[in-house]
């Protein structure tokens, strides 16, 4: 779905990742997901009559890898109460940065080179989580709500992105390599399944020919990066289908329903948007030091794009390549590159790592790399075929290594004698001379027919290459 | 033995070398409870059976040849806004009723690491928004010198039970004079310590930047005791004070005062409200720390005149806050309704007393958007300006002196349909919570009526030593 | 000097405090606030361009605890003090938005 002529869809995101710390920001509570309800609390996370928070020195660490990978400035910071009555929240205010985030002014460049402003990535607390009874399971129609507050208090930065994306290929893009980064720092786990990353967005639409931006809704409840890109489309739509009808579209805050494929609005509050923030006086001001900061900018992990740059070098692929970014996001990019540096061919290693250890990443990772070098290197000295080496490497894996030479000579691969080969292709050929005069005749869809018939009579042990190559030869003989 | 002692620091020595059992401390005090809090009303709780079995098991850790701690055998009291396991903590709000905390304060900790044995939890304005301890939804606490005066507040309950020997030292809290006005009206020591230096933790706040437990004692001594035993940092409170703090000893009590420098808040003592009777027994204190040696002089803080108005700004505001979480979901008061947000409202409506909400309501404005910057943004500034005249002052002099309260205690009802009475009873004792420094009131004599009068020692930031040393001259030197 | 504080800001602010209050509450407690509040007026005299917002007293920065886990509360003491609790969880009237 695209929008009709004329239209500008203007997106902007903002990302909640929860950190990747033992305990939560505040407590020393158990960051856990998946425990049984409301075993993780203490009197801070629960908003108990006096207790009090202390920052988690973790929390700050991660969120200061997040600002170093988005090359933020990472600046002296405080913190704020934002208060609203909500039942997931123990003290019916949410600890967050407010005007001093700790990360401000930073940017992610998408794989395809689309630079997307990150405005702050700042650092707050969870809210507990509420199961509906009733109503299907919805908030409304439900009779009542039950609270677990464990996740009440884990860590969480919101990382905020300019109105920059103009598709939702690159809102989609854009939390992909958001994700990417997020693992590659070690700061988060990036499950959206698990609701340890949640995504909203901003979303309006324009006139191509003026420059104002429209007025803009937010989407909530978006699960996965596919819905990400359904929920846009849709509702960029929406607002051009109202602009066009001569209504207006009204500033509000709606809800994904993955179901039904639609923006639904959501309860518009009486007394939204006056959240009284002011500076939580239980907390003294966060100031990291230079010598943190340079060392938290200096330890980064190598991130997703400079991994893909290298891959791509390594293998002369293009670094937007599907196969580049599958060997980098599976963490299998040290593989390619160990195989390449020991002289493997790059591209049948890209070839193989992103396709058949991908299959079996967790193996793929452990897998010894003179081993995976040495299934590179027979395969492109033709010693075995592109099937053969399939097989071994399938092999290889599933017995988590081994020797690839040996596994090949257990099953009898090796190098097919050139004439032993252009003996078979003459008795395939004399064998069904009505399918080689329609070869002859340039259809095309028959050379299937010939490799395969070579491949029965041989056990499997010819190279598809060169079958096809000796059939070529024999139409011009 | 020949009279049982009556001061903590005293019952801790005879506790520890035999002369007495903590259960008989106990049993002398639980008496004088028995004898007067049916009258007034200090206790929400009187923790007789805990008292006894703590006392039981210092006393068996003795003939076990424990080494004792500085409060062994001594009865404490606190106020109940401090978390007691187990025990109903209730802020004297139906809120609260029947919540027993899972956890102790950690001041809590720290008297029972001591030896002391917790005896009652006293009363108290309603999360300690009050001047007189009327605002307790128990009913108010009276005056023991006069039961048809109010004790003051918010720590009423705590400045009786030690006024009225149910314990020889209680705990309060201060976050606008909750510990030093009612002290002075119940003619007792109270101490709010410099801010940081006693851990909030348990503390359940009113307005966190501005609540500071202290100590109530019969004498300097003993408020010493007890600030040494409490004060500490906690990494529990993230604003704990982590660098060295003062204990306070002989050399402090001795209360030398030769050659210190006693500034006289003038703006306080000319204050609007400051009655004839209390500023004569003010003059007095003066003029003895003059004879003592001290160099006496008048001083200006100009900006302290301001305190009240940036205080009731900037507390309420903290406190609309602080006070969210009672909303029927987790403890205390619940009232049913159909809805989350009806169930909200109902329980709130029917839980929190007339000057709670007065204060929520205050500080909901305060914040709210479109006023922030006229009000709240503008009591910070103010406040940094008291601040900053606070410490011109302390350049030229060690200590500040004022009274503590305008007057000697005022009747039941006399301020309760004003509340901007009320709050200026707070006038002298506000500033010190607005800077985080260090004040403590010191009984000096009685008023026109035969009730206490009290004077203010104010010092700067960690400056306790020099507190205690004018406090020790003052109290040895009262009629 | 700023204007009055009115009946209706009251009002709005009881309900963004969730507390309900009665016409003569209403009236009793715009008079107070409103009184308070002029009082506090005194400060407008008062030039603080330049000064710097005190919001706490204490000057300290970087406060923190280490990442370690810290025995957690017991479930049944906590749910024993809920107004009302099901299915090992606090269990709440329903609720008529999602959070803002």
């Amino acid at each position: 779905m695209t929008l009709p002529d004329g239209w500008v869809m203007v997106i902007g995101l903002e990302v909640h990742c929860e950190l990747k710390t033992a305990t939560k920001l505040f407590c020393g509570c158990p960051n856990m997901f998946g425990d049984e309800p409301n075993t993780n609390i203490c009197p801070t996370c629960l908003g108990l009559p006096g207790s009090l928070p202390v920052l988690n020195e973790n929390a700050v660490e991660l969120a200061m890898r997040i600002g170093a990978a988005l090359n933020c400035d990472i600046l002296a910071s405080t913190f704020h109460r934002k208060n609203y009555f909500y039942p997931d929240m123990p003290k019916d205010y949410q600890v967050s940065q407010y005007d001093e985030p700790i990360n401000l002014n930073g940017r992610l460049d998408l794989p395809d080179g689309f630079r997307v402003g990150v405005t702050r990535a700042h650092i707050e607390e969870d809210t507990g989580k509420s199961t509906h009874v009733g109503g299907d399971g919805r908030i409304h129609g439900a009779t009542h709500s039950l609270v677990d507050y464990n996740r009440s208090g884990v860590p969480l930065v919101e990382i905020v992105s300019e109105p920059d994306m103009r598709t939702a290929d690159q809102a989609r893009a854009y939390v992909t390599e958001l994700r990417a980064i997020l693992v590659a720092t070690g700061a988060s786990d990036g499950r959206m399944e698990e609701g340890s990353m949640r995504v909203d967005a901003n979303i309006s639409v324009r006139r191509s020919e003026t420059d104002e931006f429209g007025t803009r809704c937010e989407i909530k409840n978006v699960n996965s990066i596919r819905s990400l890109g359904r929920a846009i489309e849709y509702e960029a739509a929406r607002q051009v289908g109202l602009i066009e009808a001569g209504d207006r579209v009204i500033q509000q805050t709606r809800h994904w329903n993955e179901q039904q494929g639609r923006t639904i609005t959501g309860r518009v509050k009486e007394d939204a948007d006056d959240y009284r923030y002011f500076l939580e006086p239980d907390l003294v001001p966060l100031d990291p030091s230079p010598e943190w900061i340079a060392s938290v900018r200096s330890e980064l992990a190598v991130l997703p794009a400079t991994r893909r740059e290298a891959v791509a070098a390594a293998t002369g692929a293009d670094a937007s390549a599907t196969a580049v970014a599958t060997v980098v996001d599976l963490e299998l990019d040290q593989l390619v590159l160990g195989a390449v540096a020991a002289g493997a061919d790059g591209r049948i290693a890209l070839a193989r790592a992103s396709n058949e250890v991908a299959a079996d990443a967790e193996g793929g990772r452990g897998l010894d790399v003179a081993a995976f070098t040495a299934v590179i290197a027979m395969e492109s000295a033709s010693e075995i075929t592109a099937t053969q080496a399939k097989t071994v490497l399938g092999e290889l894996l599933a017995d988590g290594g081994g020797d690839p030479e040996a596994i090949a000579a257990k099953h009898g691969f090796e190098a097919m004698d050139g004439s032993v080969l252009d003996s078979v292709v003459d008795k395939v050929i004399a064998a069904n001379p009505n399918e080689w005069q329609r070869y002859k005749d340039g259809d095309a869809k028959v050379t299937g027919f010939f490799v395969g018939q070579v491949m029965k009579a041989t056990g499997g042990k010819a190279d598809g290459k060169a079958v096809t190559a000796a059939l070529v030869a024999r139409t011009k003989a | 033995m020949s009279e049982s002692p009556t001061t903590a620091i005293d019952i801790a020595a005879a506790v520890r070398d035999g002369r007495v059992t903590a259960a008989e401390v106990v049993e002398t005090h639980l008496a004088a409870i028995d004898a007067r809090e049916a009258e007034l009303h200090a206790c929400n709780a009187v923790l007789a059976d805990e008292a006894r079995a703590a006392a039981g098991r210092g006393d068996a850790a003795r003939a076990a040849g424990a080494t004792l701690g500085p409060l062994a055998g001594v009865p404490v009291a606190l106020k109940d806004n401090m978390c007691t396991r187990g025990i109903p903590t209730t802020c004297s709000s139906k809120i609260l009723e029947g919540w027993r905390p899972p956890y102790d304060a950690t001041v809590v900790t720290k008297l029972q690491e001591a030896g002391a044995i917790v005896i009652a939890k006293t009363n108290l304005d309603e999360f300690a928004m009050g001047s007189s301890t009327e605002n307790s939804a128990f009913g108010p606490t009276k005056n023991p010198h006069d039961v048809t005066k109010v004790p003051g507040g918010s720590s009423g309950g705590s400045a009786v039970a030690v006024a009225a020997g149910f314990a020889p030292i209680s705990l309060g809290s201060d976050t606008g004079g909750s510990i030093r006005q009612p002290a002075a009206l119940c003619g007792v020591v109270g101490l709010k310590p410099t801010y940081g230096t006693v851990s909030r933790y348990g503390l359940i706040a009113f307005a966190s930047s501005l609540d500071q437990i202290g100590p109530f004692g019969a004498t300097i001594a003993d408020a010493a005791a007890t600030y040494n035993v409490i004060a500490g940092h906690d990494p529990r409170d993230s604003t704990s004070y982590a660098g060295a703090m003062a204990t306070i000893g002989a050399a402090e009590l001795a209360g030398d005062v030769s050659g210190m420098r006693v500034g006289i808040i003038s703006e306080l003592v000319g204050a609007e409200g400051i009655a004839d009777d209390v500023k004569r027994r003010f003059t007095e204190a003066a003029d003895a720390l003059s004879a003592a040696g001290a160099k006496v002089e008048e001083t200006s803080v100009p900006a302290c005149v301001y305190g009240l108005s940036a205080y009731y700004l900037i507390a309420p505001a903290e406190a609309s806050s602080n006070l969210a979480r009672y909303d029927g979901v987790r403890y205390g008061l619940r009232i049913e309704a159909d809805n989350i947000t009806d169930m909200y409202t109902q329980t709130r409506t029917a839980g929190f007393g007339p000057e709670v909400k007065r204060r929520i309501m205050l500080g909901t404005y305060a914040l709210s958007a479109g006023y922030y910057d006229a009000y709240y943004g503008k009591a910070l500034k103010v406040r940094s300006l008291i601040a900053r005249d606070f410490a011109a002052a302390y350049e030229k002099f060690d200590v500040l002196l004022s009274p503590t309260a305008p007057t000697t205690a005022f009747g039941f009802g006399a301020k309760t349909d004003n509340p901007l009475a009320m709050y200026l009873s707070d006038v002298c004792t506000i500033p010190s919570n607005l800077c985080g420094d260090p004040a403590i009131s010191v009984p000096f004599g009685t008023g026109d009526d035969g009730l206490p009068v009290g004077v203010q020692v104010l010092a700067p930031a960690l400056g306790e030593p020099a507190l205690f040393r004018a406090a020790a001259a003052l109290e040895g030197s009262a009629p | 000097m700023a204007k009055r504080l009115t009946r209706e800001e009251v009002a709005h602010v009881a309900l963004l405090a969730r507390l309900e209050v009665t016409d003569d509450e209403l009236d009793m407690f715009t008079g107070q606030l409103a009184d308070i509040l002029e009082h506090a007026n005194d400060v407008e005299a008062l030039d603080v361009s330049g000064v710097e917002a005190m919001a706490h007293p204490m000057q300290l920065r970087n406060v923190f605890r280490t990442d370690v886990i810290v025995p957690a509360l017991d479930r049944d003491e906590v749910l024993s003090q809920a107004p009302s609790a099901e299915d090992r969880r606090f269990r709440v009237p329903r609720i008529l938005g999602e959070a803002p």
